[in-house]
């Protein structure tokens, strides 16, 4: 398997008047052609600054301070604002939790979808006309062609993100980072989108990182799953390994949580505690407060190690058998 | 004990959009924009037993905090009336109205929208119940301490702002406010979406708890099927502003028998599927300013025929407990 994009050692700070944010500190992952990998956590995380980063799109105060992004073996962590875009919207693309991040207001749909293909392809207009009316059909977009003249204020929000959507996948990138596309969505068209996806990554190859806080949609989805906790990845590993055996203390509260892994009426397990100030972190494993499990030997952070398939940032990993 | 404790009967709630002025002079010159009625809530129908959680799921727009927000007498409904224990509250004497609307509360989906951020926590909590006389002025303050302790706040934290408090304690003071006036029916619109993962379940924790505490009965909205499968005795599910199917939580996951129903659990991601392939149901949501004629749901249906899209299907009785309106709920 080639990887298509490599990140490694990524750290995003933002230099905040009230101190340092370190939004992404030390992460460590790759993506292969065709493969789809689950980026989750909680709120805060790091998981859109990571994909931010990725596609160069941090403004200060924020800095990527450390770290390399190779996608297809270049390194593009420090690359040219040229080069990056002619990267974005051809290569990479990104789809956001608010479409209007990816939809120019004053513009009808056609105009913004043709000039994506006409930036980064030589082709005449009728042909870039017609792969934009299709591209709205594969995300179930009812008259394509009428809706190609809509201004984007005319859509309902579900079928802006839809066009959103179908923009990112117009000039088949290598890469898709999608953040929360899908969260806003009724889960009926939830599912055609992640359809459409899905068909994208098998028949193209397309690699895509999936951003969500929804277990459950990464587990129907993902390859690979990587869970983030206050800037660093704490585990990440085959979808079936993660969800069925998490190893990290942060993602056993996490699955422990999700309803349906639950008997219904039961009470949930519930992770105690508040999520952490990124001002303010504790010295080693964040998650340390609100670990049932922690000990002395949580501080000072835990680097990474391999236990049974998955690399985890534990230093007390729940294997089977072992309780607290 | 099995009389009802809320009785909505043929509400329904329409939302017309006057013109502003551009839109009437448009109008004068021969332009096509006209006026827009919103059927949000279109005779619904449903009775609600003391101490029962009733689950309500539809996809967006369909009517649901619209439908919770004329139970809580926030709306007045265009249609219908609705019932508290038994007594029309459209129609009770100024004593019975405020009874009424202190037994009924809401809990919204924002936690901070709906909190002032000018207001001590104790205040936000203490207000309503001395206002309305629930307890005396010297005893306010034990009061907020007891109903903070309730939510799991530490009491000693009631002096501070709402906005110095984290999204999952917003929503517990949302929530203590709500209970501080000794409601006995809580309306709570997707009361867990705005929150982290890891504090969900302290609040379904939390609402679980309650109910076995104080006897409270619930109008849960949510458009989290695992959420609601866990939480709620029975399930209505609502689509274009009308209940298409109402059981037994464990009745209508097991066995649902309206397509958009079966469609909507077919859907619905759960963490026991892996690699699934997604297939999606065809069509397209319809707007609920021009919907169509006979089911409201045919566009989308696989089961639709002539019929579907001329008649309006009626609820009737499927199985024990439970209701469906589909021409063809049978055929499946
Ligand atoms: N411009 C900024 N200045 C300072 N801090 C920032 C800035 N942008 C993001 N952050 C901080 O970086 C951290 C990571 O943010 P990020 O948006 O990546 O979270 P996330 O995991 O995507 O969360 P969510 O699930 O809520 O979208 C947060 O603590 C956030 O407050
Ligand atoms: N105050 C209002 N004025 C006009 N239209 C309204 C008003 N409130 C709601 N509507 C319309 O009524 C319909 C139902 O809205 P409602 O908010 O009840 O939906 P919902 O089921 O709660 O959706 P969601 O899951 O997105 O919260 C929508 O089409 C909405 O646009
Ligand atoms: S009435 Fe007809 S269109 Fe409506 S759900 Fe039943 S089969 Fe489908
Ligand atoms: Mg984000
Ligand atoms: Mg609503």
């Amino acid at each position: 398997m080639t990887a298509v994009l490599e990140v490694e050692g990524l750290k995003t700070h933002f230099f905040t008047r009230a101190g340092v944010v370190k939004a992404v500190d030390g992460v460590d992952f790759s993506v292969a052609k065709g493969e789809v990998m689950g980026l989750v956590g909680e709120s805060g995380s790091g998981k859109s600054i990571t994909g931010f980063s990725i596609l160069g799109l941090i403004d200060p105060p924020g800095r990527i301070v450390e770290g390399a992004i190779r996608f297809n073996g270049e390194d593009i962590a420090g690359a040219s604002e040229e080069r990056l875009k002619t990267l974005r919207g051809n290569r990479i693309a990104m789809i956001f939790q608010d479409p209007m991040m990816t939809l120019n207001p004053v513009l009808r749909i056609d105009t913004q979808m043709i000039e994506a293909i006409l930036a980064h392809e030589k082709v005449d207009k009728r042909e870039a006309w017609e792969r934009s009316r299709d591209a709205l059909g594969l995300v179930g977009i009812p008259s394509p062609e009428e809706r190609l003249q809509a201004y984007p204020h005319q859509l309902s929000g579900g079928m802006r993100q839809r066009v959103a959507i179908a923009t990112a996948f117009l000039n088949r990138p290598d890469l898709i980072i999608a953040d929360e596309p899908t969260t806003a969505l009724d889960v009926t068209i939830q599912a055609q989108i992640i359809h459409e996806a899905q068909k994208l990554t098998r028949q193209t190859g397309t690699a895509m990182i999936w951003i969500t806080h929804d277990l459950a949609v990464v587990a129907g989805l993902a390859d690979r799953i990587s869970v983030m906790y206050a800037g660093r990845i704490v585990e990440q590993g085959e979808t079936d390994l993660v969800i069925d055996h998490p190893l990290h203390p942060y993602t056993v509260g996490l699955l422990g949580s999700v309803p349906s892994a639950n008997k219904r009426g039961e009470r949930l397990y519930q992770i105690e505690g508040m999520t952490p100030n990124m001002l303010d972190l504790p010295e080693g494993c964040a998650f340390a407060p609100r670990c049932r499990w922690a000990t002395d030997a949580c501080t000072p952070p835990p680097g990474v190690q391999t236990v049974d398939g998955r690399q985890i940032r534990c230093v007390h990993p729940r294997r089977e058998g072992v309780t607290a | 004990m099995n009389d009802p404790i809320l009785e909505i009967r043929g509400v329904s709630k329409r939302f017309t959009k006057r013109l502003d002025m551009a839109g009437r002079i448009a109008a004068k010159l021969g332009s096509s924009v006209k006026e827009e009625t919103v059927h949000a809530v279109d005779g619904v129908d449903l009775a609600i037993k003391p101490g029962e959680v009733l689950g309500l799921v539809g996809e967006s727009g369909c009517g649901k905090s619209t439908l919770g927000r004329v139970v809580a007498g926030i709306h007045a409904a265009s249609e219908g009336s609705i019932l508290f224990e038994g007594k029309d509250v459209a129609k009770m004497s100024g004593a019975e109205t405020r009874a009424a609307t202190l037994a009924i509360q809401m809990i919204f989906q924002d936690p901070f929208a709906s909190l002032n951020p000018r207001m001590r926590v104790e205040d936000i909590i203490g207000e309503a119940p001395r206002v309305h006389g629930l307890v005396a002025a010297n005893e306010v303050s034990d009061y907020v301490d007891d109903v903070m302790r309730k939510v799991g706040l530490d009491p000693s934290l009631k002096k501070r702002y709402a906005h110095q408090f984290s999204g999952g304690q917003r929503q517990r003071i949302g929530i203590a406010r709500a209970l501080a006036v000794k409601p006995r029916f809580l309306v709570c619109d997707e009361a867990i979406a705005a929150l982290d993962v890891s504090i969900q379940a302290q609040v379904i924790n939390l609402f679980m708890d309650l109910r076995e505490e104080l006897g409270l009965t619930y109008l849960f909205i949510s458009h989290d099927l695992s959420v609601v499968e866990h939480i709620a005795d029975r399930v209505a599910i609502m689509y274009l502003g009308r209940i298409v199917e109402a059981a037994p939580t464990e009745d209508i996951f097991a066995n649902p028998r309206h397509p958009y129903t079966q469609a909507l659990l077919a859907e619905a991601p759960r963490l026991d599927q892996r690699k699934r392939d997604f297939a999606p149901i065809e069509g397209e949501i319809p707007s609920p300013l021009d919907p169509p004629p006979g089911c409201h749901f045919n566009p989308r249906c696989p089961r639709a025929t002539d019929l579907c899209r001329e008649t309006r299907p009626m609820l009737e009785p499927s199985g024990d407990a439970g209701i469906v309106s589909c021409h063809h709920w049978r055929d499946a």
